[in-house]
């Protein structure tokens, strides 16, 4: 057992019963993003399923806000299980905490609720405040954003108060509440309505990009350090020196690394070279992440107290770098991605690199917290379960990516390069064979990818009781 | 502002490393204060320059300043050129025409736009399609389809309507009685406000000069 893991009491911390709850939404809210992302892939077979009942607009924007919510209370779970053990003291203010997640509960089924059941609304602010704003990835109506930034705001609190009543601030800590200040101010770039389109995606980036490519891969570097000290005992001063370097290159590249997404909507023609530039340089902390994530498995030999956890861990390095680094540079030179951009080829890579940095992330948190679950901790913990659950859903993540990727290149062939990008040039490229056949073959891995999911719910149930008494393990 | 993208690239990492580099004198590569130097450092140098662009940035979109036009192009007629200096496409002001027979004053015509971008958000429009290359990849991109030949060489005949404005309107009322290829768009009941709007913000979007995206549009060989 490792030295970080052994300072985890017997009885629970409030804050981690907390973090329990948040891990239970999260995987009951990834079941419903893979349900409504096979409703979609069906759609792409049959346009006439469901049409005008359930259309693909409103299947996609639960596919993705269900993701959003899923990943974001994952990873905030895994700061409300580890900040008692980093400050060795209950988390200040956890009845407001758990307060306002109760409230968040209740907000994302009101929001679900209004998507599925009303869908549109009228051509006014109305709409934009209480049904649905419209704009890919904060399609939240304004009055769930400002549940949102104090939801933040609380987590930000707590984990500052935290720090502080334990009059001990560590690296760790440090970078988690230098990242949360960013994160939920960023938020905030996206609550507005601005009829200029090019100013309104030019802030609407702010959000999508500055979170999820900067932001949100910061704090994934957060939570995988401690997850690290915990799997592997890896010392705190090369989690710390290893988790500075990747800040130093995640917003070194990321910060500017926005201008990939300035090339087409109308802004000057600087930040096409700025974009490319540093974009192309943002697989950069992703090689570290992989470099540390082999040394560290290397140097402990793969020895670990739960390798599900340290599976998911390893997998979330490579991933990352597979989906966000490669899979993203691939299309971001701006010399490629005039004719790739708004094809196929983008939910390629944002598939990839959500599954590589995220849920790998967020599932390696689920297994620590589920090991600590019952009264007699399993070391190692261990189960045939999830590496079936663990195979399926990273099987079935690169045939939903492959059929992707092969179906982006056709699009940008047909409708870009060769037709002239008109309404005729997409019907032409998405009725050619090469494009089409990639949909039943996109459906069939998403059957898989389910069957992957439903078998890690059961392990997750069952991992820590099944086999507790068999291994013996000690308290 | 006039410096090229290469010397703001070349500052920003140059700044960055130096102040590291002083900040941390005494300390070695492989020390936690190295990296934190270089982290604190390398966000904070990155953070200024992108807020300076942004000011830039802001006042250069403003509509009627550069690549993004003035509210009343509706009013215009409008196409696309091969600009032989940039290798691409920009957009072209032509003829006052009006829109919908009517010419609009710099007020009307931003209300109407207005309008039209509120009715593309309520109805969830990027959820399938693309606006400016960016949203779902289910339904084509908008960025340039006020453009499209498809309009004058295929709907206004089947919609039985007389101009290409018409057309559009038509069309996007009553979506699911006049399909398009496999991939259908559902009635989003828009009223006839709504539907003028919508094309107006369409029309004025197209005129907006995105650097040449989508490539080569309507040319085929």
């Amino acid at each position: 057992m490792s030295v970080f893991a052994l300072r985890q009491p017997k009885e629970l911390y409030e804050s981690q019963k907390l973090a329990i709850w948040y891990f239970v939404v999260a995987v009951a809210l990834f079941g419903a993003q893979i349900i409504f992302g096979l409703l979609l892939a069906y759609q792409y077979i049959d346009p006439n399923f469901l049409y005008q009942k359930l259309s693909f607009m409103t299947n996609r924007t639960l596919h993705l806000n269900a993701m959003i919510v899923w990943l974001l209370v994952g990873m905030m779970g895994g700061v409300y299980w580890f900040l008692p053990i980093e400050t060795g003291r209950e988390v200040v203010g956890i009845k407001l905490a758990k307060f306002i997640w109760w409230v968040i509960v209740a907000g994302v089924t009101a929001v679900i609720l209004v998507y599925l059941l009303v869908q549109v609304g009228p051509g006014n602010a109305f709409t934009l405040w209480f049904i649905n704003e419209g704009r890919e990835y904060v399609e939240a109506p304004r009055w769930a954003d400002f549940a949102i930034v104090a939801w933040v705001a609380i987590f930000l609190f707590n984990v500052i108060a935290t720090t502080l009543a334990a009059r001990r601030i560590t690296g760790i800590l440090g970078v988690l509440i230098f990242d949360l200040v960013a994160l939920g101010a960023l938020y905030t770039a996206g609550m507005h309505y601005t009829v200029n389109v090019t100013m309104d995606q030019y802030l609407w980036w702010w959000v999508v990009h500055l979170w999820v490519e900067a932001t949100w891969e910061v704090l994934v570097g957060v939570v995988m350090g401690w997850s690290l000290m915990y799997l592997l005992g890896t010392p705190r001063k090369l989690i710390e020196t290893w988790l500075f370097l990747e800040v130093a290159l995640v917003f070194g590249t990321g910060i500017l690394g926005l201008g990939h997404h300035y090339f087409w909507i109308g802004t000057p023609e600087y930040w096409i070279g700025l974009g490319g530039f540093f974009s192309a340089l943002e697989p950069l902390p992703l090689v570290a992440m992989v470099v540390h994530a082999v040394y560290d498995a290397g140097a402990h030999r793969l020895n670990t107290v739960n390798r599900p956890a340290f599976f998911w861990a390893v997998t979330q390095a490579f991933g990352n770098f597979i989906g966000a680094g490669v899979w993203g540079f691939m299309q971001t030179l701006p010399q490629i991605n005039m004719y790739s951009h708004g094809t196929q080829l983008a939910a390629a890579h944002g598939h990839f690199a959500f599954f590589g940095a995220y849920v790998g992330t967020v599932l390696t948190l689920v297994y620590i917290a589920v090991q600590n679950l019952g009264k007699r901790i399993q070391i190692p913990l261990n189960s045939r379960l999830w590496t079936w659950a663990y195979g399926l859903l990273v099987f079935g993540i690169i045939g939903i990516v492959a059929s992707f990727t092969i179906s982006g290149f056709a699009q940008t062939m047909i409708e870009r390069a060769e037709l002239g990008s008109t309404w005729n040039a997409f019907i032409q490229s998405y009725t050619h064979p090469w494009y089409a056949n990639t949909h039943w073959w996109r459906f069939w891995m998403g059957m898989l990818f389910l069957l992957g999911y439903v078998l890690l719910v059961w392990d997750l149930l069952t991992i820590g009781r099944k086999r507790a008494a068999v291994e013996g393990a000690h308290d | 502002m006039d410096y090229s993208w290469i010397q703001i690239a070349v500052a920003a990492v140059f700044l960055t490393v130096v102040v590291t580099l002083v900040l941390s004198r005494g300390y070695g590569w492989f020390s936690v204060t190295f990296w934190r130097n270089a982290a604190v450092v390398s966000s904070l140098v990155m953070l200024f320059v992108l807020l300076w662009l942004t000011f830039d940035t802001t006042e250069k979109v403003r509509p009627g300043e550069g690549q993004v036009p003035p509210w009343t192009v509706i009013n215009y007629q409008v196409g696309l050129e091969w600009n032989a200096a940039k290798r691409r496409q920009v957009p072209a002001v032509g003829e006052k025409t009006g829109f919908f027979g009517k010419v609009y004053g710099s007020e009307e015509a931003y209300a109407l736009i207005n309008k039209g971008k509120m009715t593309l958000q309520s109805r969830n429009c990027m959820e399938c399609h693309q606006i400016l290359g960016n949203g779902a990849y289910f339904a084509p991109d908008l960025t340039r389809a006020w453009l499209d030949p498809w309009w004058e060489e295929r709907v206004m005949s089947m919609v039985g309507a007389a101009s290409h404005e018409e057309a559009m309107k038509t069309w996007l009322q009553h979506p699911d009685k006049y399909p398009q290829g496999r991939r259908r768009m559902p009635n989003l009941h828009f009223t006839d406000e709504e539907a003028v709007a919508l094309v107006a913000f369409l029309k004025w979007m197209s005129a907006i000069d995105t650097n040449g995206f989508p490539p080569r549009f309507g040319v085929v060989k």
